[in-house]
């Protein structure tokens, strides 16, 4: 490589499985992206809320009367004035609806409840700090085991009596509903049946994307036009500006919402925020463009959590290790409004998918969601729709069935695989997988970290009284929501769609309904472009975000980009090919019959020297049509994919534990990923190491934990932890290739696989260390303090 | 977040500044690295009147040897220190603490007396000062004083700076050839504060007995602490793993920390022992000392 | 208060209060290379260059403070057309994904650079340890420095393969 020629740009036809560089990173590398709060607009006013210090209580009185003296304020709203317009409560995705500033009272710490507008930030700031708000606490609800107590206070008051919701019959004054699959009976029956069976409690605790931007939004009414900009950190645009349109009466057409770039998502810029709401309202309200942009605090208090799933689960087996039956239960903490993100008939997400990769006859699974006094949410984080929670679970329980069984966990895995000559494999809670092949991915991690000595070694350093463990992890995953039969959110249907404009020189400008976030569809999409019209990838130019210019799409979240929009743009590429070949013959001067798609060039059939190629084509569709034939070469493919796609993964994690502190270090860790057809193998380990991170993160560090008074004990990064570069595992990664027999490239997409497979393979190993100790499980995450405490009720101690 | 508005001085002399400060009393905060008021001030707990910036005044960033200690001025940032290739091969316990104070970055800005006079009761350098038996210098309308740390460092954030005073100088005494510490710290992450951390310096007698023992813990207390049983124990003995087990037990004794996120009071006295005790072997070790 | 400010070799003057912090300032002046992201001086996706050798976040200096100094940001590492040898690299080994913390962790790397001119991964690691990213998982970000090291030790030759 040379130093003197940097070369951003990748150059020629660069199709699927080309490592090639980004196209993004252009502007990124000189700190020349656009993110939300990168945007200034003239006359711009800036707003600031005001949080609740109390998780539950009353609201007596608020006073603005000190904030408006301070100069440079120019409002504040409360829930009075957002119920003027009508929009003191917002719906939210799930079929609930949502405060959007406290109304009568609060029902988390932090929740907002006035908004102050001023001409700068520190006005804005300073009149925050000057409201003064009375409050009368109220008892509150922490514990969700304890929120459908008889005499557990009541948490919605404007629902206490309503004992139907959206999804079903309600309980109890705080239960939201109930949701199963499977035949109870039948599991219950094979359990009883079965020689041996576990049960096993266990939590995935409440977590935060944290993206490192935070979220924002200018919202700017233009009153001559009646239109409504709005800039917004959200990775679906499209669904905003519905949803939007639907709160505020303004009909969609004059509703533009811009997507700029975005500093990280993973779920948590799937919503519609209180502090969105307040922005536009605001902006209606006073005639000018309004920014909001969160403070870390609120991003890590108020904005989307995810998981706070409380799992019991019961598995039966054959006592020489063949899994016979699953029956899970789960509660489900939503805090104080249902807001989670999953598609509409699936109030517990893809959650059924926790017979994992394992071949079970019966299986059955329970949830019940409750309200709390805590931020609402329930994101996908770097997850499809609570997969990550019942991959846990699976992956978890298996190790806790190999120890009592006294198996070793990968052959365990080994025995009760799906097998390849199994797909279209139909799971007994109703999923049908695409593909896998899930025994051969394994012996790939195993054969890579050198299993079977590792095992040597660590019967070697038991003997000595040194603590190491392994961890398996062998998940499947469900992504891509998904086909319009079943999924929906607020009854959209979740297909997505591509544009691709070829211009007549030959380049392109494709556009997507996604939003990436870092993910590189620039070059992705581009790349599939290139790879099925034969375009020079560097001119082809992709543009998400805008939904003035954008087709219809759900956006960017839930892994489901490659499955949704990679294959509308796959469509939309061959789409654009058909009439090209019409060009083609009438160019080559055959018949349609006689020209094939050979090497990204038209070639007539039997005579490899006559040929034309797309750029000549392009020129051509705009110039020289056939007769008869539209000009130009422009279309828009709406892809509603026929299934979900099935990613699946080994990992396989070594640690060794310091007998004096607790502390675990990760010695080694290995993943290998199947997300069938790969386009850029680069991004695609670039993925893999960052969900590997994040997997770990909550593993060990991350939680959003709460104190017995509703108070949210991990309000900044002081509290809530990110791991550095320095803790950071170095990770091993590596593939194997099961493509989807159903997506238009083969691919399944990756972004979430080692979030969601990851977590297990820590804790497992960490188990799996102290198991002849007797331990069994561990709650992530696993501090240094949980595992000194094991270590000294056994005696074990040292410096 | 937005700090609360505050008026800015930025005198050019020692004089000027400590003139600043006499005048506005408790009002005014001395603004050194900034690391620690900064952050504060965003979250607007602290919301002084006047701040009193003194990265301007001359001759406060010399790091110098002199009359057997090592002089830090009050503009010697943490990373002057982790830098210095003479900290390095000879104060052991210094050179330990500059690198696991903070994270990197935040090393650039943070000063070494700052830090002493933030006085945090998760502070490291205040464990190292304790441990190494370092003096402050303070300057202030009636002239100089040089106090011990253990006088200094008062209570929870707080000192024994008064009205109108400026800390100037820590010193620590330089370590001859048989002398040696070491720092040890754990931490959630980088930039997280100790969950519990243990400062100790060593002097060995010729004949292998120990002469001298310092032992300074932080984060297991209401502010870092001295652990006098422990150095008593240790002084005059030759050392043994039980001796060591013995003075790291006194850290555990000691230690009164106050539990949360980062631990249970248990776990973070059991960690005192824990460090101090290899925070001795450590020293040792670097001494040429195994111990068995 | 007017103050003037030195960034990335142009004088700037600015109005500021005493309180408006450099990160402030400097994204008011136009240029919003350099991002916030917390409030705790944790994240470091603020950091900036002062006096070309030593690194600051920040959002954990006031902007009043910076005068006298000079001030590198993102925007000022590039020669012309020529991209620093960090920013090529954090492209070629696909150091970054949503670039939210690139510009931080760049300066970062730009300091780290200057004390330790070639940095084990161990050093690497630790060096850039004030700066999160929630995306790459960090091992591309080593590699990138890695690269940039070694680019910078043959300014004129070649320098390593991806
Ligand atoms: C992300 C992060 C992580 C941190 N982690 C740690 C950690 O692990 N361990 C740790 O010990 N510290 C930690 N700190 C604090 C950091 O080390 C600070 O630099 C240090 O505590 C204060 O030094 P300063 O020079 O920045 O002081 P400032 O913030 O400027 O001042 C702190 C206080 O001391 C007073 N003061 C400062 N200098 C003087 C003086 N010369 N005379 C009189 N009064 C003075 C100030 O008025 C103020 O009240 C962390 C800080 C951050 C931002
Ligand atoms: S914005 Fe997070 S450290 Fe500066
Ligand atoms: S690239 Fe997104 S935070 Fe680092």
């Amino acid at each position: 490589m040379s130093v003197q020629t940097p070369n951003l740009e990748p150059k020629g036809i660069q199709g699927l499985g080309k490592p090639i560089k980004r196209k993004e990173d252009a502007r990124f590398i000189v700190g020349k992206g656009t993110y939300l709060d990168d945007i200034n607009l003239p006359g711009m006013l800036y707003m600031a809320l005001v949080h609740s210090p109390y998780a539950h209580a009353k609201i007596l009185n608020i006073d603005a009367s000190e904030a408006l003296k301070i100069p440079g304020v120019k409002a504040v709203i409360t829930a009075k004035d957002l119920a003027a317009a009508g929009l003191s409560w917002i719906p939210t995705l799930a079929g609930d609806k949502q405060m959007v500033l406290a109304d009568g009272k609060v029902l988390y710490q932090y929740q907002e409840v006035a908004a102050v507008f001023a001409e700068t930030r520190q006005a804005a700031a300073d009149g925050a700090a000057a409201v003064q708000v009375e409050y009368e606490p109220l008892p509150v609800v922490v514990d969700p085991y304890k929120a459908t107590d008889p005499d557990a206070p009541v948490l919605r008051e404007d629902i206490k009596d309503k004992m139907e919701g959206a999804h079903g019959p309600r309980r109890h004054h705080n239960h939201i509903w109930n949701w199963s699959v499977g035949s109870k009976e039948e599991t219950e029956k094979a359990l009883a049946q079965s020689e041996v069976r576990i049960k096993q409690h266990m939590v995935y605790p409440r977590s935060h994307p944290a993206p490192l931007e935070p979220c924002g939004c200018i919202g700017d009414m233009n009153k001559a036009t009646g239109r409504l900009t709005v800039y917004m950190t959200t990775q679906a645009p499209h669904a905003i500006r519905t949803v939007l349109s639907l709160v505020t009466g303004i009909p969609e057409n004059n509703i533009r919402v811009i997507s700029p770039d975005i500093g990280g998502g993973f779920g948590n810029k799937v919503p519609v925020y209180p502090g969105y709401v307040c922005a536009i309202v605001g902006s209606i309200v006073l005639g000018a463009p309004v920014k909001w942009v969160e403070t870390r605090t609120e991003n890590l208090t108020t904005t989307g959590f995810a998981r706070d799933f409380h799992m019991d689960i019961e598995i039966g087996a054959t006592k020489d290790g063949k899994v016979t039956a699953m029956k899970v239960y789960t509660l489900a903490d939503h805090g104080a409004f249902d807001a989670a993100a999953d598609p509409s008939k699936y109030p517990a997400g893809l959650f059924s998918i926790c017979t994992g990769s394992y071949d079970f006859q019966k299986a059955y699974a329970e949830v019940d969601a409750v309200y709390t006094n805590k931020a609402p949410g329930g994101v996908a984080y770097r997850c499809s729709f609570r997969v990550t929670e019942a991959s846990y679970l699976i992956e978890r329980s298996m190790d806790v069935l190999a120890h009592e069984l006294k198996m070793d966990p990968a052959e365990l895995r080994l025995k009760n695989f799906i097998r390849p000559e199994q797909f279209p494999y139909p799971s007994a809670l109703g999923w049908t997988y695409d593909s896998g092949d899930y025994e051969k991915t394994l012996k790939v991690a195993l054969e890579r970290i050198g299993y079977y000595e590792l095992r040597k070694e660590q019967a070697e350093k038991r003997a000595r009284g040194e603590l190491m463990g392994i961890g398996i992890s062998t998940f499947t995953e469900i992504v891509g929501a998904g086909p319009s039969k079943d999924f929906d959110i607020l009854g959209i249907k979740m297909f997505d769609g591509a544009e691709i404009r070829v211009h007549p020189s030959g380049s392109a400008i494709v556009r997507a309904g996604t939003r990436h976030q870092g993910q590189g569809h620039e070059t992705t999409w581009a790349q599939i472009v290139s790879e099925e019209l034969g375009l020079d990838v560097d001119k082809i130019i992709v543009e998400e975000g805008d939904t003035d210019t954008a087709p219809y799409g759900l956006g960017t979240y839930a892994s489901r980009s490659t499955p949704t929009a990679g294959g509308a743009m796959a469509l939309a590429a061959r789409r654009i090919r058909e009439k090209a070949k019409k060009i083609a013959a009438h160019l080559l001067e055959v018949s349609e019959n006689d020209v094939e798609w050979v090497d990204k060039k038209f070639v007539v059939k039997g005579v490899p020297s006559k040929s034309v190629t797309m750029n000549e084509v392009a020129f051509a569709a705009y110039t020289n049509p056939p007769p008869g034939l539209e000009p130009g070469l422009e279309t828009t493919y709406y892809y509603d994919p026929p299934n979900l796609t099935f990613p699946h993964g080994a990992y396989v994690c070594v640690v060794d534990i310091d007998k004096g502190t607790g502390e675990v270090k990760v010695r080694r860790f290995v993943a290998i990923d199947d997300c069938g057809t790969i386009i850029n193998p680069m991004i695609v380990e670039g993925q893999v190491h960052g969900g590997l991170t994040e997997g770990f993160a909550i593993a060990f560090m991350q939680e959003i934990a709460f104190d017995e008074q509703g108070n949210h004990l991990a309000s900044n990064f002081t509290d809530y932890l990110l791991p550095t570069a320095l803790e950071t595992p170095r990770w091993e990664t590596g593939h194997t290739v099961t493509p989807s027999p159903h997506h238009p490239l083969g691919a399944k997409g990756v972004g979430e696989s080692p979030t969601v497979g990851s977590p297990a393979a820590f804790v497992n190993a960490v188990v799996d260390a102290l198991a002849h100790l007797g331990v069994r499980h561990i709650d992530m995450p696993i501090t240094r303090e949980k595992v000194w405490r094991i270590l000294r009720q056994s005696g074990i101690d040292s410096f | 977040m937005i700090p609360a508005a505050f008026e800015y001085k930025r005198p050019m002399s020692l004089e000027e500044a400590i003139d600043h400060l006499a005048k506005h009393g408790y009002d005014a905060r001395v603004l050194a690295g900034g690391q620690s008021l900064i952050p504060a001030m965003r979250y607007r707990l602290a919301q002084p009147g006047v701040l009193v910036d003194i990265n301007k005044l001359p001759n406060l960033s010399y790091l110098s040897e002199e009359g057997g200690m090592l002089r830090i001025g009050a503009l010697v940032r943490d990373t002057d220190v982790e830098f210095n290739k003479d900290i390095q091969h000879r104060y052991h316990l210094i050179s330990d603490v500059s690198m696991v104070v903070a994270d990197p970055i935040v090393r650039y800005r943070g000063t070494v007396v700052g830090s002493l006079c933030h006085n945090d009761p998760s502070g490291d350098w205040a464990a190292a000062a304790i441990a190494a038996r370092a003096q402050m210098v303070i300057k202030g309308k009636n002239g100089t004083r040089v106090e011990p740390i253990d006088q200094f460092l008062v209570d929870s954030f707080a000192t024994s700076l008064g009205e109108g005073e400026l800390a100037v100088e820590v010193r620590f005494p330089t370590p001859n050839a048989l002398t040696s510490g070491a720092y040890e710290k754990i931490e959630r992450k980088v930039g997280d504060y100790a969950t519990a951390a243990a400062a100790v310096q060593l002097e060995l007698n010729p004949d292998g007995t120990i002469k001298e023992a310092g032992i300074g813990i932080t984060a297991v207390a209401h502010m870092p602490l001295r652990v006098v049983e422990g150095e008593n124990l240790l002084r005059g003995q030759k050392p043994s793993m039980e001796l060591i087990r013995a003075a790291a037990e006194e850290a555990r004794k000691i230690a009164d920390p106050t539990p949360d996120a980062r631990g249970s009071a248990e776990y973070k006295k059991d960690m005192a022992r824990v460090l101090v005790g290899r925070g001795l072997l450590k020293a040792l070790n670097r001494l040429g000392v195994a111990v068995a | 208060m007017e103050i003037t400010l030195n960034i990335n070799g142009t004088e700037k003057k600015l109005n500021v209060e005493p309180r408006t912090l450099l990160v402030q300032a400097i994204r008011d002046a136009g240029l919003t290379g350099t991002h916030i992201g917390c409030d705790s001086s944790s994240c470091g996706v603020c950091t900036v260059v002062l006096d070309g050798k030593t690194a600051v976040k920040s959002c954990t200096m006031f902007a009043v403070q910076a005068e006298g100094h000079s001030i590198t940001t993102i925007e000022g590492l590039a020669q012309g057309d020529k991209l620093h040898p960090l920013q090529q690299a954090f492209h070629d080994q696909h150091g970054l994904q949503c670039g939210y913390c690139t510009p931080g962790m760049i300066m970062a790397a730009y300091v780290l650079l200057q004390h330790n001119p070639n940095p084990s991964e161990e050093e690497i690691r630790f060096g850039l340890s004030g700066n999160l990213c929630r995306c790459t998982g960090y091992q591309n970000i080593v590699k990138a420095v890695q690269q940039a090291a070694q680019m910078l030790q043959q300014p004129t030759g070649a320098a390593a393969d991806d």
